[in-house]
Order: structure tokens, then sequence, then C-alpha cells
């Protein structure tokens, strides 16, 4: 027992005095967390707004000015371009200067006059006359995101437009109270679920290359006629990183707090609990991975196959609720996927671990068989 | 551990085979190696040395065969005999970006050396090996033969009954390789049974006992003398103007196994079915009988012989 502990020491120690020689890794260690963290806070923003956009005012009249100003004062669109005609703005949109354009019809006025939110209340006469919209959105759709901010201004209100007190304004059906992000800032979600995705990057990244490393550099040969065990070796390569990952997560949190205003409402030892989890799940991924591997460069292909499904189906980019149903059995074998309804519950909703036990559970099973399973790949013998 | 028995022996092993495939790495090798003694495996490039390095350390399991080691079987009690085993490696196989001190720490620890003696013994090993000058410098910044003790200190650094040397001094000058000996002669003095592979001829020479494999195959066993005695050939030198003239005409019969020239002389092997090697050398070329002399034979024409038949 006691030697046993020995033996995982000295592999601890030898992987850390190795990291330190390798600055390139060390200096890694800081900087992916901290470089991710400022792109992804301040470049990722799932509120689009600005987006740039042409105009064809076939009315040119007052009232069309007035419309435009409207629209420009929501903020979403920014009127870049002024076309005469559609031809030379649809040309505009497939060069991708703009990404939809405005076309504002001869008619305005009469529209304007005949629709219903203009308070007139003419009453249809017949359908044809009334129900048409009063302008037109031509969208470059291939960014559906885009495509969808545009649409959502479909059914904005026109009280600027006419000068006369609305008198039917809209009661709503629901009324929608937001919890834990009330101000639905992007980056109170995006820097929890920031921590799964670099943990699941640099730890999987880390031991995927340890065993196949040694193997290549011909140390595995001298090892394997000691008397260390599988496991051992197993043990002293996670360790270390097990506290990489912890400073990388505080680095996270904490700039997270302080530049993006994301609050920590859970307790720390919820937090410290599911991040020592996933840790420990990400680097039996990655040692997983390390015993199948050939050599370095199979272990750094498999590696991205891993670590892109594994980020993309986590729910970190797009909710978990809104993906197939294949697809969400395909993300529930991934740790990231378990780790970011942790991280989110805790630090944003305040959840204890004692509430999320079936992600709990699958973490701690995963990284058990996880690492039974590479101990008995890896054989202490060359074949 | 080791059972009392006359002689006795560390490594037995009967019909030791390994395949990769098609190629026949061992072939139907059988080896005795004493207690005490330094046991050599002399033989050219892929012949097959690592490949029963690695099978008689428990790395590789044989296709077929039995192995006994320490009164072990192998492959079934591979990790028992890990604590009684050291093995340095062709490749150095210790770590280049962990220094002198630290290596020797590291492998310490694997074998449970620690605190006080873990100490004493790395002091000991570095001044054994004069590497005290060298223990804080990183393993993969030193001279091939600085890193080569270093690897020997490591793989001694338990006190092993049974050391496995694979070419541990491929890289190094004939003046630390005579040292290195020294070394393997006082370990050995010390008990320890030493099993080593090269290819050199003067190292081969020193071993107590020799197995000579070519393809896998054991072509000769015994001590360097026995070998040198009991050749299959007679060993004759000729002084004469035109070498490299002679040298064709002798290379095409058969009864001759190699010639070779040596500055001013030419070293012919002639095969013992041949009952007066000097009248048939004189017979068969145009050089009188006073320049024809037979001489002893070195270990390198054991080598020859044993090994000449595949390459022609
Ligand atoms: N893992 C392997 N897979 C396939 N063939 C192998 C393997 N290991 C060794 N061989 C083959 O077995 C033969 C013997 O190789 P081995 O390494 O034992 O030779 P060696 O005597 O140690 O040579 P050297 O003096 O160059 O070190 C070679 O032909 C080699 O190609
Ligand atoms: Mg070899």
């Amino acid at each position: 027992m006691m030697a046993s502990w020995f033996r995982i020491q000295a592999i601890f120690f030898k992987e850390l005095i190795q990291l330190k020689r390798d600055r390139m890794t060390f200096g890694m260690v800081i900087m992916i967390p901290l470089v991710q963290l400022m792109l992804f806070g301040y470049a990722i923003n799932t509120n689009i707004r600005e987006i740039p956009v042409a105009v064809v005012d076939q009315s040119q009249t007052s009232l069309s000015r007035v419309l435009i100003q409207t629209v420009r004062a929501t903020q979403v669109v920014k009127f870049e371009r002024e076309f005469q005609d559609i031809k030379s703005a649809e040309d505009a949109l497939k060069r991708s200067e703009i990404r939809a354009v405005l076309i504002i019809p001869h008619d305005l006025g009469q529209r304007v006059a005949r629709h219903p939110s203009s308070g007139f209340g003419s009453y249809a006469s017949s359908d044809e006359e009334t129900s048409r919209p009063i302008a037109q959105w031509v969208v470059d759709g291939a960014d559906t995101a885009i495509a969808a901010t545009i649409k959502s201004l479909r059914n904005m209100p026109l009280t600027e437009l006419v000068s006369v007190k609305p008198a039917n304004r809209n009661t709503p059906t629901f009324e929608v109270t937001l919890f834990y992000n009330p101000e639905q800032r992007t980056a109170v979600n995006i820097v929890p679920g920031l921590i799964g995705i670099i943990l699941t990057m640099t730890m999987i990244m880390f031991t995927s290359a340890a065993i196949v490393r040694e193997r290549e550099q011909g140390n595995m040969e001298m090892l394997i006629t000691t008397p260390i065990r599988s496991i051992e070796i197993m043990l002293g390569k996670i360790i270390p990183y097990i506290f990489i990952g912890l400073i990388q997560v505080f680095i996270i949190l904490g700039l997270g707090y302080v530049l993006f205003d994301v609050p920590i409402n859970g307790g720390v030892w919820s937090l410290l609990a599911i991040t020592l989890l996933f840790i420990s799940a990400s680097l039996t991924l990655g040692l997983i991975i390390s015993t199948i591997a050939k050599n370095q460069l199979q272990s750094m292909q498999m590696t991205i196959f891993v670590l892109l499904p594994s980020i993309l189906l986590s729910g970190f980019m797009f909710p978990y609720e809104g993906m197939p149903v294949a697809a969400q059995y395909i993300a529930e074998a991934f740790p990231a996927t378990h780790f970011m309804r942790l991280i989110r519950g805790v630090v944003l909703k305040d959840l204890e671990f004692t509430e999320l036990t079936f992600d709990i559970y699958w973490l701690a099973l995963f990284t058990l068989f996880g690492l039974i399973f590479a101990s008995i790949r890896f054989k202490k013998n060359l074949g | 551990m080791t059972h009392t028995r006359e002689p006795e022996y560390v490594i037995k092993a009967r019909h030791l085979t390994r395949n990769f495939g098609e190629l026949k790495a061992i072939d139907d090798l059988d080896i005795n190696v004493e207690k005490s003694r330094i046991y050599g495996f002399l033989g050219p490039n892929g012949c097959g040395k690592t490949t029963a390095i690695r099978m008689l350390t428990g790395l590789l399991t044989p296709t077929s065969g039995e192995i006994e080691v320490l009164g072990l079987r192998l492959p079934q009690d591979a990790d028992k005999l890990r604590f009684h085993i050291g093995y340095m490696t062709q490749k150095f196989s210790l770590y280049n970006d962990l220094t002198v001190r630290e290596n020797l720490q590291f492998i310490a620890k694997i074998y449970g050396v620690t605190g006080k003696t873990q100490k004493h013994r790395i002091a000991e090993l570095l001044s054994i090996y004069g590497l005290d000058q060298k223990q804080t410098q990183l393993a993969g910044s030193m001279s091939g033969g600085q890193r080569q003790r270093l690897a020997l200190a490591a793989a001694t650094l338990h006190k092993p009954e049974l050391l496995f040397l694979d070419e541990p001094t491929s890289a190094v000058d004939p003046e630390n390789r005579r040292e290195f000996w020294e070394q393997l002669f006082d370990l050995c003095n010390q008990g320890t049974s030493i099993l080593v592979s090269t290819h050199y001829m003067d190292e081969a020479e020193r071993c107590h006992q020799l197995a000579i494999l070519e393809d896998g195959v054991k072509r000769a066993d015994g001590t360097p003398q026995e070998l040198m005695n009991n050749m299959a050939a007679h060993v004759i030198e000729i002084e004469s103007s035109d070498l490299r003239q002679l040298k064709q005409a002798l290379v095409q019969m058969p009864e001759v196994i190699t010639a070779s020239q040596l500055g001013a002389r030419l070293r012919v092997l002639v095969h013992n079915t041949v009952n007066d090697p000097i009248g048939f050398i004189s017979q068969n070329s145009n050089v009188n009988r006073e320049s024809i002399n037979i001489t002893r034979p070195s270990l390198e024409d054991v080598f020859v012989t044993c090994t000449g038949n595949s390459r022609q």
C-alpha cells in the first residue's frame, strides 16, 4: 500500500517537473482560459444588433423617412446603403455587403392608412386592401440567427409613424418573468459554460498524449520492467492535471465575476465537488484515448474527434432540448453535457450538488469505469 | 528465490520462439545463464538480440517455448520478477527533460527506495558512475557516454540480482567502454548476474560465456576460448604483393569462408574439411609456402565463420 503510494507520487512529481520545464504547455494552461474567456465573453452575443442593411425607398416621402428612423431606433439594424432599384440592392445582398434590404413601396401612405395598428379604423372592405404589410424586408437567410432577428421586426409597433395616440395598445397574452438572468446578458450563461468547454479541451488534450508520448520516446519500455502497476501510472498522470484544471476554473470564474459581473450563487463546496468530478472524467477520457492511439498524431486526431461533438452537443451553444432525440442520446454520452447542467445549476441557480444527483452519478461512474478500462487496455506488455 | 543446483542458472530458456507475422525473429533458442556470470549475446543488426531480451524480461510474450528466470516462470510471473531484475534498454529510456538526480530519484521511488536510504544510494551511484558533477544537468543534454552511465546507474539502483543490458556501449568511445566494463565486473563480483548484448568483438571477448545469434538462430554457444578452439575453420595469413587479386581468386573457392585484407596481409578462413590449408592455398595461388602462416583464431573469425554461410 505504502509502496503503491510512493510509485504514484513518483509519477506525479515527474509529471509536475516535466510540465514546469515545458514552458509552452505551462503557458497554455493560463492562456487558454484567459483568451477564450475574452473571446467568448465579448464576441459571442446572442442579442444581435446593428445588422448592416440597405434601403430602397420607392416612396420618397416624409412618411418613409420617419419609417426608416423608427426602424433605425430599434438598433437592430444599421442602414449602410441606399439603392434606387431593387436589382442593385439584391446584388449587394449577394455580395454580402449587407444582410437585408428594406423595400418601401410607392403607396406607403395608403398602406399605413389601412394598417390596423394605425388605428384609423377603416374596416376591411376587402381583405386584399386592409391586410397588406406596409413595407418588405428581403433577407439573406443563410444565417438563421440574423434572419430570425429581422423576422422579429415583423410586428414592430407603428406608433411613431402615425401621430395619433394608439387606441389599441397590445396587452400581452403572457407575462414573462425571467429568473437567474433577468437582464438577459449572454455572458451570464456563457461564462459557466465556458468552464466546461475549456476543461474539456485542455484536460482531454493533456492526457490524450500522456501514454503515447512515453511509448514513442521509449520511456515505457523502461517503466514496464519496473514494479509499477497500470493503475498507478494512470493515477499519477491524472492527479497533477486536476490541480491545473482547478487553476483554470479559478481564472474563469474570477475573471467572469470581475469583467462580466457573472454572479456565483452556489456554494463553493458544491462548485469544487462538481468541477473535480468533471476534471477527473475528462482526464479519464483523455487517458482512454491515450491507450488506444498508436502515436501522438493519432491521439490528436481522436481528441478532436471527441472534442467537437462534445462541445457542440453539450448545450453550450445550442440548447440541449432543441436537439433531435438521437443527438440528445449522443450528447448524454459526453461528460461535458452533464457538467454543463451541473455548473449552470450551481453557479446561476444556487443548486446544491445533492439536487443534481443524476449528473453527479453519471460523471462519477464514467470516471471509475473509464479508469478501469484504461488500466486494462494499458497492458504492461509490449505484445 | 533461487534453488541450489550445480551449476546454478539464473536464466533457462527452452525452444524460445517469437514470430512477427511471417518473420521468425527468434527461432527455437535454448540458453542457460549461470549465476554471477556475464553472458553475452553477439550478433549483427536485426538478429533478434533485443527481441530475446524483451522475452526474458517478460516484456514480450513468446510465440512458444519456456522461460524460467530466477526460478520464476515467464510470462506468468512477470510481475514478481520485476523487483529482482534491472533492464537497460538499447535506446535511452530515462526522461530527457529531467536532471540526472531527478531521474534517479524517480527510479528510487518507483522501487520504494525512500528517505535516507534513497539519499545514500543516489550519492553512492553518482560517485561510482562519475556523475557527481552532472547531478543538475538535464539527461537530454548529456553526451552519449554519460547518458549510458546514468542508465546503468538507474538500472542497478535497486541492486537487482540479474541485469539485462541491451547494447549498453553503442554510443561510448573505447576508453569509456573499458571503464564501463570494469564497472560490470565489479557488479559481477558482488554477485550480480549480467546478460549483455553487443556487436563489438572486444566486448564479446570479455564475457564469461557467449551466444552468437544470427537471424534469430543461435549459431554457437560457449566461453570465448571454447568458441575459438572449436572453430570449424583454419585461419591463414598470407603475405603477398597483389592482395586484391589474390582475394578475388580465393573467395571463389567453396572451401574458403572469407578473405579480408589487413594492411599488407590477407587473412583467409579456410573450412576445416581441408587438411593441409597451407598446401591448399599455395596450390590454388602462386604464393610460395613461406609467405603463408597459420595463426590463432580471433573471436571475429569465429563470428564470421558462424554467421558467414547465409551471407554469401
Ligand atoms: N514489434 C515488432 N514488429 C515486427 N517486427 C519486429 C518487431 N520487433 C522486432 N522486429 C523484427 O525482428 C527482428 C529482430 O529485431 P531485434 O530488434 O530483436 O534485433 P536486434 O538484434 O536487437 O538488432 P539491433 O542490433 O539493430 O538492435 C528484426 O528483423 C526486426 O525487424
Ligand atoms: Mg536491438
